[in-house]
């Protein structure tokens, strides 16, 4: 069983469809999988429903597949970083569910984990909550969440063992390990595919099991904010 | 003078106490972490995976896979440690943040947070602001007390999609400090030279309390 493809065109060579349901993890431009998306905008599949917590700027992560128009809809909490998705979504171009960062990431969660829904108190009383259900526990109103199941899940990861192994670096973990884990494909980009038995296993992030293609690659690591202080002299 | 944006985060600095976890906002919240004093020890959670955010890094010592919310980069601190996006929701909804300092687009006398959008105009996206609002104990705003226009963002009710419904606890704004009490906001403490009907005019909703004496802020 090999899991290790040489590039993110080998990896997702028949896992691609229009219309489909794609998870990504990633925060900002920070630990998303950018050869993936690459290669996404490469192959121009379309329609496409993203769950990722934001939408990449203009010209780079996600960003660049909703210049391209391949993208029907996103399920995100931010999109403040890109003009390109305001302007579509302004002009009705693009359908956008709001999610709060957390309801995501739980969406994500519960769904690798098998549970279909969850209550949260998150978005009571406001637009998050219309039309769906809602339970009192203990004289508190929560709201029915839906757990959320992709196609397919891309993410990235720091290092990882041929085994599918994965660890992340530092708060490039993000969204990663819960996208990770409600795909019915996982596809990882690292920077570095070590040997089996180099990772300790008490510091697996991500188990092997939730990941079955891996590919190791460049990636470019742009900087959002870059915000720095002088040293004392 | 009302207070400005350093003025205001400084008084918001005073209300985090020792030992606890806070999580800071983008904007004027941020400015917070540069007065926290000395004697108070807080660590300070971002809501993409990390708790215990240090400084800014020195030019040249920037790391892509180290950043807060506001997608800046920033260092690490001996206590560190990170984790996934659902770790970092489950410690906030879990109740464990002992408080969030936010910025608003209107705040109304019940206590309801609007900052996540203008229908038709803007869309920005409520990041984590829901989650935090309705999982952590307590909750600052700090905002300027008038928009632009000069029109109020204290308000009887919020016009904008709400954030979070009676969720917050404390108002700092350039103007002073107000509490939200049932029925009404309590006027805590005056920016320096602001008069209480300053304050009154620019506030849109209901103020029935009122402090005893005039505060400042001090040094």
């Amino acid at each position: 069983m090999n899991k290790v493809y040489d590039n993110a065109a080998c990896a997702l060579a028949d896992l691609l469809f229009d219309g489909m349901l794609i998870a990504a993890g990633g925060f900002g431009l920070c630990g998303i999988p950018e050869l993936l998306i690459a290669e996404i905008k490469a192959r121009g599949t379309k329609g496409l429903t993203i769950a990722s917590n934001n939408a990449g700027v203009d010209g780079f992560g996600l960003g660049q597949l909703l210049e391209n128009r391949q993208v029907k809809k996103m399920i995100s909490s931010y999109v403040g970083e890109n003009a390109e998705f305001m302007r579509l979504y302004l002009a009705k171009e693009l359908e956008v569910e709001f999610n709060p960062q957390g309801t995501l990431a739980e969406r994500m969660r519960a769904g690798g984990a098998g549970i279909p829904g969850f209550y949260t108190k998150t978005g009571v009383g406001t637009v998050i909550a219309e039309g769906k259900e809602t339970k009192d526990f203990e004289g508190q109103t929560y709201v029915l969440e839906r757990g959320l199941v992709a196609d397919l899940s891309i993410v990235k990861a720091w290092k990882a063992d041929p085994s599918g192994n994965l660890v992340f670096r530092k708060t490039a973990r993000n969204f990663n390990p819960p996208a990770a884990t409600c795909g019915n494909v996982c596809v990882a980009e690292v920077e570095e595919i070590v040997p089996l038995g180099s990772l300790d296993p008490d510091s697996i992030h991500t188990p092997g099991i939730y990941v079955h293609r891996l590919i190791q690659g460049q990636h470019e690591k742009r900087i959002e904010q870059r915000t720095t202080r002088k040293k004392a002299a | 003078m009302p207070w400005d944006r350093n003025q205001m985060a400084e008084r918001a600095a005073k209300e985090l106490q020792d030992g606890w976890y806070v999580n800071l906002g983008i904007g004027i919240p941020t400015l917070v972490s540069n007065y926290i004093p000395n004697n108070v020890e807080v660590t300070l959670q971002s809501e993409n995976g990390m708790l215990g955010m240090g400084p800014f890094p020195f030019e040249g010592e920037e790391d892509a896979d180290l950043i807060n919310a506001g997608k800046q980069t920033v260092t690490t601190l001996p206590q560190t440690s990170f984790f996934d996006s659902s770790q970092s929701f489950a410690m906030i909804r879990g109740g464990k943040i002992n408080m969030a300092i936010l910025g608003a687009m209107e705040v109304s006398e019940e206590g309801d947070l609007a900052n996540w959008m203008i229908p038709g105009k803007l869309v920005k996206g409520m990041g984590g602001a829901m989650d935090l609002v309705a999982g952590v104990k307590r909750v600052v705003v700090v905002m300027d007390h008038t928009n632009k226009a000069g029109d109020s963002k204290v308000l009887k009710a919020c016009s904008l999609p709400l954030t979070g419904k009676r969720v917050v606890n404390r108002i700092i704004s350039n103007l002073g400090v107000l509490d939200v009490v049932p029925g009404s906001l309590k006027i805590v403490e005056l920016a320096e030279d602001v008069t209480e009907a300053e304050l009154r005019m620019a506030t849109d909703a209901t103020v029935v309390t009122t402090m005893s004496g005039k505060h400042s802020i001090p040094d």
